[in-house]
């Protein structure tokens, strides 16, 4: 898949945004006044940031609106109103912790409840595409939902409980490229399917349908990306896992704190890149590539 | 509605012949022409004329070549387009009601004034049928040709999809695949119709018909001519008028 600056950056921030909204909505921290407005805001940024970027890969972003209709069978659809429903319950009991001092725990248990559901709607925009395999797997929204709440957990300081969150969104992530690697093959798809020819013979790709490229191979056929899969790998786990883990267990400081989150952002940000880089479509079969 | 009706009244779609395709790419040509001259925004080209061409199309045709593991080696020219699948996966992930399945015959359809060109569509179609066209933002696919189908202002015989009208080796069948009576239902039941990547649980409409095996050669060393059949006379014997001519010009 080719991995999309605008989507890459769309997951990542909006993950972290609305995984800082959860750990805000239970109470933890719990802070109220211009403390509140602060940690608000970088939520809100991250979160509205996201979701803007995401509007740059659509080919007509001035009909965006329109995909709030179609909830009862799209996840995007889906996503769209459980993020418009965090982003405005979570205004309100933002708006009565810094202006009123006032904790409407509700009201921010129910926020909290619809940022979780934000992250994984999102996540399974992708999880359910049987035709990307890598994909298509009940361990796609447990590492999207793990990261969101590891990194959550980071942004709104709650040291001891990132630490171990960041170790299990670790694990997990590993599990998810160990299963992944085997998806293509186990899905059965192959050349043979793909044509019906398989009974014949082997088949081989001879003569592609045109002699430029097109939509399908600038979207779905990305072969570079995998050239350095596994250097990356280890790239982003330490960035995402290893280095916040260490800067966070000596003793605390803001300083270790903004470098703890700079490395975990840059980790996640490589592993999402990888995310897309190393899918494979099916439709790559086609013309003999994946 | 992106929601899937649970029947269609038709299934209309095509059989595509495997072993009668010749690899000519007029229906590439003919489906480019009517679809970017009809129903909706024209199928652009980007950079026509330079080096790095591309452009949108709803029909391609790519080519395979199959080795058995005992004889030559086939060469398979192999039309692809919307497969206009019952359990359309395109559909359902539209978050906006631009693409559906049509209740009175199944066809699928993308409505493009609603398309956000989220690309969505495309990514969850497994059979690269739907392109998104870069100079208007919106998904394009086949549409069955459905302006040509119900057209009453075309003649009769031009109400079927562009690239079956020009086939030249007669390929391409357009009918109903619902209905078990219909010429290509039967075509289909007696050639062995098959469907592409079955385990993806898409139930396509489309059908196609597998190459038949190559013929066999007679022995090495044992001449054959193909075309001395043609050559032998018809009658051996002249009867009647031309017998007794023959008889008597025999006496001389």
């Amino acid at each position: 898949m080719h991995p999309a600056p605008s989507v890459i950056f769309f997951t990542t921030f909006s993950g972290l945004g609305f995984g800082l909204l959860i750990w805000l909505g239970i109470g933890m921290p719990a802070v109220t006044g211009w403390t509140a407005f602060a940690f608000f805001a970088i939520a809100y940024v991250m979160a509205v940031g996201g979701l803007l970027a995401s509007t740059f890969h659509l080919g007509r972003p001035e009909r965006a609106i329109k995909a709030f209709s179609q909830w009862r069978s799209s996840w995007l659809s889906r996503e769209a109103w459980c993020a418009v429903g965090a982003l405005v319950l979570m205004g309100l009991y933002g708006a009565g912790l810094v202006f009123l001092e006032t904790r409407f725990a509700l009201l921010g248990l129910i926020g909290a409840a619809l940022s979780l559901a934000t992250v994984f709607t999102t996540s399974m925009i992708y999880t359910q595409l049987k035709t990307i395999p890598r994909w298509n797997m009940p361990l796609t929204p447990v590492k999207f939902i793990s990261f969101s709440i590891a990194g959550g957990a980071l942004l709104a300081g709650q040291v001891s409980i990132a630490i171990v969150l960041l170790l299990l969104a670790g694990a997990i992530q590993l599990l998810t490229w160990m299963q992944g690697d085997k998806a293509f093959a186990a899905s059965g798809t192959t050349m043979a399917t793909a044509t019906g020819l398989g009974a014949t013979g082997s088949v081989r790709a001879f003569e592609p349908p045109h002699t430029g490229t097109n939509y399908l191979l600038r979207e779905f056929v990305h072969v570079v990306g995998r050239k350095h899969a596994a250097k990356l790998r280890i790239i982003s786990l330490l960035l995402m896992v290893v280095v916040p883990v260490i800067l966070l267990m000596l003793p605390f400081s803001h300083i270790l704190g903004v470098l703890a989150l700079v490395s975990h952002v840059a980790g996640v940000l490589t592993a999402r890149w990888l995310f897309f880089a190393e899918a494979e479509h099916v439709v790559g079969l086609y013309y003999g590539k994946r | 509605m992106t929601t899937l009706p649970a029947k269609t009244d038709k299934k209309l779609g095509l059989v595509i012949d495997l072993d009668t395709c010749v690899g000519c790419h007029a229906c590439v040509i003919s489906c480019k022409g009517w679809n970017t001259e009809n129903y909706g925004a024209p199928l652009s080209d980007q950079n026509a004329y330079g080096a790095d061409n591309s452009g949108t199309f709803l029909n391609r045709v790519h080519s395979y070549e199959v080795q058995p593991d005992v004889g030559a080696a086939q060469l398979i020219h192999f039309p692809k387009s919307c497969l206009h699948c019952e359990d359309a996966p395109c559909v359902t992930v539209c978050p906006t009601g631009a693409s559906y399945k049509r209740v009175e015959d199944g066809i699928v359809l993308v409505n493009e004034s609603d398309c956000i060109g989220c690309g969505l569509c495309a990514w969850a179609c497994p059979y690269g049928a739907r392109e998104l066209d870069q100079a208007e933002g919106v998904m394009k696919k086949c549409t069955l040709c459905v302006d040509r189908i119900y057209n009453e202002n075309l003649p009769e015989e031009d109400r079927e999809p562009a690239c079956v009208r020009t086939c030249p080796s007669n390929a391409r069948h357009f009918g109903d695949l619902g209905d078990p009576d219909s010429a290509v239902s039967q075509l289909v039941a007696e050639r062995g119709g098959m469907d592409l990547m079955p385990e993806q649980g898409t139930k396509p409409v489309n059908q196609y018909l597998p190459p038949r095996p190559k013929d066999t050669l007679p022995d090495a060393g044992h001449e054959f001519d193909v075309l001395a059949p043609f050559l032998e006379p018809i009658a051996t014997e002249p009867k009647g008028f031309l017998s007794w001519l023959d008889k008597t010009l025999e006496k001389f």
